[in-house]
């Protein structure tokens, strides 16, 4: 999830980008992630390189991609979205790819970036998420059985002020600074004219790199990644709510798909006349008289439309206490007695 | 007698399409063409426009197919659960400068454009919208579920249906443009996914995301429509066209040199054609200017030569067909290429026969104007033009103020629907249907006020500024030359995009600029300062007028002091320093 609107804030699309694009290099399909992007960088026009989002200077590395698939865009990322993905209450018409379809047997890794304080995190520069409100939403999906594992990775300042408050099991959490200190960002590029990532990402970034899906590097690695010497914050890590010891959670348990292949020497043999047996079960209807096609610019037809009927609406409260007023002051003045005289 | 006739009729059909047939022979239902338009602009931009058409013989709203080949089956589910007739979706970047670079051959607003005909089975057509809405910014990464009754309109005169229709009834009609979406390549990887070959083969190997959004216009569409079968028009078959249309500047990154080549324009070149389709063409358009000597030239040598009559004037067109064996003889790949002769003369550039242009203006943040000219440049033919008009409620049109001045002289609209907006609830649609006499200009100005809204119903950035969606013409342009009637499955999809009806006039529509209006906006940050603001003024105030008031002043009797205080004097004593 990238919280952070407007261009100065390129790293922190870069930085969810380079998680992003980690995760699909280690087996998580497209369907299996959320990703949530405040602006867009890419093909916004201040960018020099249309479709492009660099995170290491000299343009090295573009981790924007070729295949990216952004689920949640713009004005799209709010609190609310975010929690409603999370707890699973959405609208009923959301497609699949905006959902969270976890069950209780999901890892799920968490990943957030933007500008944040000493117990919330900024959306768009117009509303926050408190650390409280993200600790009942986990309480929610542990409730509701949508999880099994949880890695919550935040990389803001001050960010581990936004795990203090988790009371869920089976979470475990990181995050870039302690309470008090900012995170700091990695390299300016001249040509872009931005900062390009943060130091905390691009040391994880480049830890990730050396993973590949067969990986036994576990998670004790993970938190030696950016010590204060390079980081200048304190990266921070809670493990206390996560019952199996970090030293056996692999990286790619939560970082990576791995799927078992079987493989088998029989062979299935399809219906070589299922077309055939398609072409017979449908009969088509043929048009008794040719079909047309419409008129584009039928300008008679226009002229001569007769204006839209209005539909008919009983008449509404005021007009009909109106008319109950004037009957009564009528019926006042005059009495019954008349009412033959009119009918 | 007749029973067992047909009996044993059935048997041999049945017996005939047994299980021996298997392999060639037998006709696939669906059929892909591919097709690549490249066409120089006047101004020395190139256009290319790219068109994938699957063409389906199945009945898609009865909803009995389970089989998908090449029609995606995404898009296939939406139209039979849906009873979708039409759909027509478009995300575009940048905007067509139609007077610089001339008619365009299917022009889309900037953003996104939805616009969908409902089969007349549809009880709820506003539950359908808002669920095709829904499943489409699934499928296509674009934020489309923000579309609902603030920015959709019914228009009444225009959008008629592209494809087959039988009968017109505007209620099953449903438009919308979100004029602030943003395009990239997010979009153009689901819509590449749904062609039949992907990236991977034929044309589409050169849609790179980098190349194709470093251009002064980018415009990716799916249409769906029913269309013939065949001559005869009895059966209905689904067509699937999937255009994308890309402008490159190659003046300003080719070096100052209007050359261009494939490799130059997409960093890519040709190497086959996709293997699942029947057709996969290169057309380059040759046409010499002004009846001129060609001033350009094609390399390599086009196999042969194709001259089509397209929008009303007699072009020349290159061609190149993948699918011939004798095209990647002397090398394996395709990069068509193509140099000018001599350099064009800035004067030459042709203006088109229909352009329009739209701007806003006014001082302040609380009234405005609306203005949109509209140019006939056709020498003496006049001929009427729809305009459609969307403008949010937070512009508050006055209708009173529309003046429409042709010439110096007012010009009364033949037709003229407006639905004024409902705060909150739906946006103002004005539909005029205005003669434009030959050669003339057209001034249509409306007056607004800006309405102040709700605090929480600003964007996150404010400052930016509010979009007014573009507006649409839709006009019967009369072409110099008769147009003859087309069969779409021979001649090139460029010129079969919309339905023709006589060969005298050929339909076109353009969308002109969208607005960008600034509304009264609020210091967000202000509540924080006053709170901050009052809370010091309070408490200096009060509080100093309170201690005034309610302070007295007591007297204290110092205390005799401890041992420490004792001795500490005694020492200061005999410094001489003063006691404590």
């Amino acid at each position: 999830v990238c919280t952070s609107r407007f261009w100065f804030n390129y790293r922190h699309v870069a930085n969810t980008l380079s998680v992003y694009r980690s995760v699909k290099r280690l087996g998580i399909p497209d369907s299996h992630i959320v990703l949530m992007l405040a602006d867009d960088m890419a093909c916004n026009p201040r960018n020099p390189k249309p479709a492009t989002v660099f995170s290491h200077k000299n343009m090295e590395l573009n981790v924007y991609g070729d295949d990216v698939e952004v689920d949640y865009r713009s004005y799209e990322v709010t609190v609310e979205n975010f929690l409603r993905v999370l707890t699973g209450r959405i609208p009923p018409s959301t497609p699949r790819s905006k959902r969270l379809l976890s069950d209780d047997r999901s890892n799920i890794l968490i990943y957030m970036t933007g500008h944040g304080g000493n117990g919330f995190l900024k959306f768009q520069d117009s509303e926050e998420i408190t650390n409280v409100e993200l600790a009942d939403a986990f309480e929610q999906m542990w409730q509701k059985r949508r999880y099994n594992e949880l890695l919550f990775i935040i990389d803001t300042c001050q960010g581990a002020s936004m795990y203090e408050r988790f009371y869920s099991p089976n979470i475990m959490a990181l995050a870039s600074s302690q309470v008090g200190e900012d995170s700091l960002s990695h390299q300016p590029d001249l040509a872009i004219g931005v900062h390009l990532m943060d130091r905390y990402t691009f040391y994880v970034l480049e830890f990730l790199e050396e993973i590949h899906p067969a990986s036994q590097t576990n998670m004790n690695d993970l938190f030696q990644v950016c010590p204060k010497s390079l980081c200048v914050s304190t990266p921070g890590h809670r493990t206390d709510l996560f019952q199996r010891d970090p030293q056996n959670v692999l990286i790619t348990d939560f970082f990576g798909s791995v799927r078992k292949v079987e493989i088998t020497t029989e062979t299935v043999s399809l219906d070589s006349d299922l077309a055939g047996f398609e072409s017979n079960l449908l009969k088509d209807e043929l048009a008794t008289e040719p079909l047309k096609y419409a008129e584009q610019l039928p300008v008679a037809q226009i002229i001569h439309q007769k204006p839209k009927q209005k539909d008919w609406h009983p008449p509404g409260g005021f007009i009909l206490g109106l008319w109950a007023l004037i009957i009564m002051v009528f019926f006042k003045t005059y009495g019954i007695k008349h009412m033959k005289h009119i009918f | 007698g007749t029973m067992a006739a047909a009996a044993l009729l059935f048997l041999l059909l049945v017996a005939a399409a047994g299980p021996g047939r298997a392999g060639a022979g037998r006709a696939r239902r669906d059929a892909l063409r591919e097709e690549l338009l490249l066409s120089p602009l006047p101004a020395g931009d190139v256009a290319a426009t790219f068109q994938f058409r699957t063409r389906w013989d199945a009945d898609l709203p009865r909803g009995a197919v389970s089989h998908y080949r090449l029609f995606p089956k995404a898009l296939g589910r939406l139209v039979a659960a849906l009873g979708v007739q039409e759909l027509h979706l478009a995300l575009t970047q940048g905007f067509w400068r139609t007077r610089t670079w001339g008619q365009p051959p299917l022009q889309a607003p900037a953003g996104a454009e939805l616009w969908v005909w409902f089969q007349p089975t549809v009880m709820d057509v506003d539950k359908a919208w808002k669920e095709l809405s829904n499943i489409l910014s699934g499928i296509f990464c674009a934020s489309l579920n923000f579309i609902d009754s603030t920015n959709t309109v019914t228009p009444t005169a225009s959008f008629k249906p592209l494809g087959l229709a039988n009968g017109t009834d505007h209620h099953l009609l449903r438009y919308a443009v979100l004029p602030r979406e943003v395009v990239c390549t997010e979009n153009l990887t689901p819509w590449k996914k749904l062609l039949p070959c992907g990236s991977k083969a034929g044309l589409a190997v050169l849609l790179k995301a980098e190349r194709l959004f470093h251009s002064s216009y980018h415009s990716q569409a799916v249409h769906i429509r029913p269309i013939c079968r065949d001559a005869s028009c009895l059966a209905v078959s689904w067509e699937l066209r999937q255009t994308l249309t890309v402008v490159f500047d190659t003046f300003s990154s080719g070096q100052g040199k209007k050359d261009w080549s494939l490799f130059k324009m997409f960093s890519r070149t040709l190497t086959d054609a996709c293997p699942l389709a029947s057709q996969s063409k290169v057309y380059v358009d040759i046409s010499p200017k002004n009846k001129e000597k060609e001033l350009l030239e094609v390399t390599p040598a086009p196999a042969s030569v194709y001259e089509a009559i397209v929008q009303g004037d007699k072009r020349t067109y290159a061609v190149y067909d993948l699918l011939s064996p004798s095209l990647f003889n002397t090398s394996r790949s395709l990069n068509v290429q193509l140099k000018w002769k001599r350099p064009q003369d800035s004067s030459e550039l042709p203006t088109p026969v229909l352009h329009a242009q739209r701007y806003v203006s006014g001082y302040g943040l609380q009234t405005g104007e609306i203005s949109t000219l509209i140019y006939n440049t056709h020498p003496y033919r006049a001929f009427p033009v729809i305009l459609l008009e969307t403008v949010p409620w937070y512009l508050r049109l006055y209708v009173h103020t529309l003046t429409i001045i042709t010439k110096g002289k007012e010009n009364k609209p033949s037709y003229i629907h407006y639905q004024p907006a409902q705060d909150r609830r739906r946006p103002h649609l004005l539909e005029m249907l205005i003669q434009l006499p030959a050669n003339s200009v057209t001034k249509i100005t409306i007056q607004f006020e800006r309405a102040l809204l709700k605090w929480t119903e600003y964007t996150p950035d404010p400052n930016h500024g509010f979009y007014v969606s573009s507006s649409v013409l839709s006009a019967l342009v009369p072409s110099i030359i008769a147009m003859k009637d087309v069969d779409v499955e021979q001649s090139p999809l460029f010129t079969s995009l919309f339905p023709s009806s006589d060969g005298s006039s050929y339909f076109v529509r353009l969308y002109t600029e969208p607005l960008l209006v600034n509304l009264p906006t609020p210091d967000f940050s202000m509540p924080y300062n006053v709170i901050c603001l009052t809370c010091t003024v309070v408490a200096v105030c009060y509080g100093s007028f309170y201690n005034l008031l309610t302070r007295t002043f007591h007297v204290e009797e110092p205390s005799r002091g401890g041992l420490a205080k004792r001795l500490a004097n005694i020492i200061r004593k005999f410094r001489g320093v003063p006691p404590l």
